[in-house]
């Protein structure tokens, strides 16, 4: 008997990989599943309550902090224009640590070589809103993660993570968002997980939170053991994602249901 | 040969996962055919019980099911609806979906409720326990056998 069940879950398991990628052509955001009145929040910036975040992080990037007393702007002036398309090209391969970082843990980097500063705790309203008003200057521009053939692996590595089943209820990532994007979990659209608005405000947090947030929630709604905040296994997942989402808008700060 | 080691180890590897360690808090069952014939408990569910389970959303199937749940607002579309289901299937039948979906679509995405061995990384608070216990699946069994249209 359970020899039997054994030998059914080696087939299941085989059969794991069999889920289809969506075309190019067929990509969307997770804006186009929401309703007009969602759609006009994150479009109007005096409706989008993730700019307060913005400018908030505008505020920090400018104060001194740690022992360095130096500010993001002391090295990098303007972000305007030195941060401009900077966030589509992240997670990226950082040199010193042989691995790839993403947004919050290259500002961490630059809080703890730079500023001589203590690292912000992930989801920090402090982290949060300097990296929105960062990922804020690449806003419309097309996502551009993984170019970096250092990268390669790492990009595999997440990709086995997203078709990967894994908890309690034993689904993938990709059986809810390569397969059954144009279906419904209860009431919700589920869409493609596409990760082009992060940091975003999400009505059900009533607040901004991370891409690892929103990674971290369905890791947990599937009844998986989330990855802890800032693991690789997270940063891995978002170069996946982002590499996924090549060439598509980035929309920070996004607005979603 | 040598491609071959890494496959035989993982068949090993979920043997082993296999033994009765995990199992040993789940009742054991006979499959027949594409039916569990048998009663889990050795008694018959409560239709009554079943229905609120099948729409309370922790037992998860409506995140993917629809069905007769007139005061359900929000209800998936993943799945079949489960209006008629007691005419499609026998009351067997029904269980071994329920048990291990599995075990009939080895590529289902419908989760095996009544199952420890062979799943990655379930979280610490679920870990070693079965989705539903043997008592909630025969209640919604007898809910189900119910749906005739
Ligand atoms: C059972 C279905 C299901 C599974 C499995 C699942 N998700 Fe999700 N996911 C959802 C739903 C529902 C939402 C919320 C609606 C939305 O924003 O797409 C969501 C949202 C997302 C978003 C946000 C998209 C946006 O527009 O902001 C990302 C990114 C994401 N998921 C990635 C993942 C990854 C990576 C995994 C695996 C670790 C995963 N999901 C597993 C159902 C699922
Ligand atoms: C993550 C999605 C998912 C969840 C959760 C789920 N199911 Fe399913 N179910 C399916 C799919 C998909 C099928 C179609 C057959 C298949 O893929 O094996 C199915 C098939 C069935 C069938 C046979 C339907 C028919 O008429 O052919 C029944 C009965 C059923 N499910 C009952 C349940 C019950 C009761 C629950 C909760 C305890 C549940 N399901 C939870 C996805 C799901």
């Amino acid at each position: 008997m359970r020899i039997g069940a054994c030998i059914v879950l080696l087939t299941a398991m085989a059969g794991a990989a069999l889920a289809t990628e969506i075309p190019p052509d067929q990509r969307r955001s997770g804006y186009s599943f929401m309703s007009p009145d969602t759609k006009a929040m994150q479009d109007e910036d005096t409706a989008n309550p993730g700019m307060l975040s913005v400018l908030d992080g505008e505020a920090l990037w400018k104060r001194k902090a740690g022992s360095a007393d130096k500010a993001c702007a002391d090295c990098h002036n303007d972000a305007r224009v030195s941060m401009k398309g900077v966030a589509a090209h992240y997670p990226a391969f950082a040199k010193a640590l042989g691995r790839p970082v993403d947004l919050e843990g290259r500002i961490n980097l630059c809080r703890t070589n730079h500023q001589q500063a203590s690292p912000f705790a992930y989801e920090s309203r402090e982290l949060l809103a300097l990296t929105a008003f960062v990922a804020q200057q690449s806003r419309g521009l097309p996502i551009a993660a993984g170019d970096d053939p250092q990268l390669a692996p790492f990009v595999d590595k997440g990709h086995a993570l997203f078709m990967q089943r894994q908890g309690q209820l034993n689904l993938a990532c990709a059986n809810c968002h390569d397969d059954n994007w144009d279906k419904k979990l209860a009431g919700s659209a589920i869409t493609q997980g596409q990760p082009t608005g992060y940091p975003l405000y999400r009505l059900e947090w009533q607040s901004l939170g991370s891409l690892q947030r929103r990674l971290r929630a369905c890791i947990t709604g599937i009844r998986a053991q989330a990855y802890d905040y800032g693991s690789p296994e997270l940063v891995e997942l978002e170069l996946y994602l982002m590499s996924r989402a090549r060439g598509m808008p980035i929309e920070t700060p996004a607005v979603r249901p | 040969m040598a491609r071959l080691a890494p496959v035989t180890l993982l068949a090993a590897g979920l043997l082993a996962a296999c033994t009765p360690a995990g199992a040993e808090q789940l009742r054991p069952y006979t499959v027949v055919g594409d039916a569990i014939p048998a009663s889990l408990t050795g008694t018959n569910g409560d239709a009554t019980r079943g229905r609120a389970l099948v729409v309370e959303r922790s037992s998860t199937c409506i995140l993917c099911h629809s069905g007769p749940f007139p005061e359900q607002a929000f209800q998936g579309d993943l799945a079949p609806n489960l209006s008629g289901s007691g005419a499609r299937w026998s009351e067997g039948q029904l269980r071994l979906r329920l048990v291990d979906a599995s075990h009939l679509n080895a590529a289902t995405i419908m989760p095996s409720y009544y199952r420890v061995d062979g799943l990655t990384r379930v979280g610490n608070s679920w870990r070693g326990k079965p989705i539903l216990s043997a008592e909630q699946i025969e209640d919604i069994v007898a809910y189900l056998v119910t749906l005739r249209n």
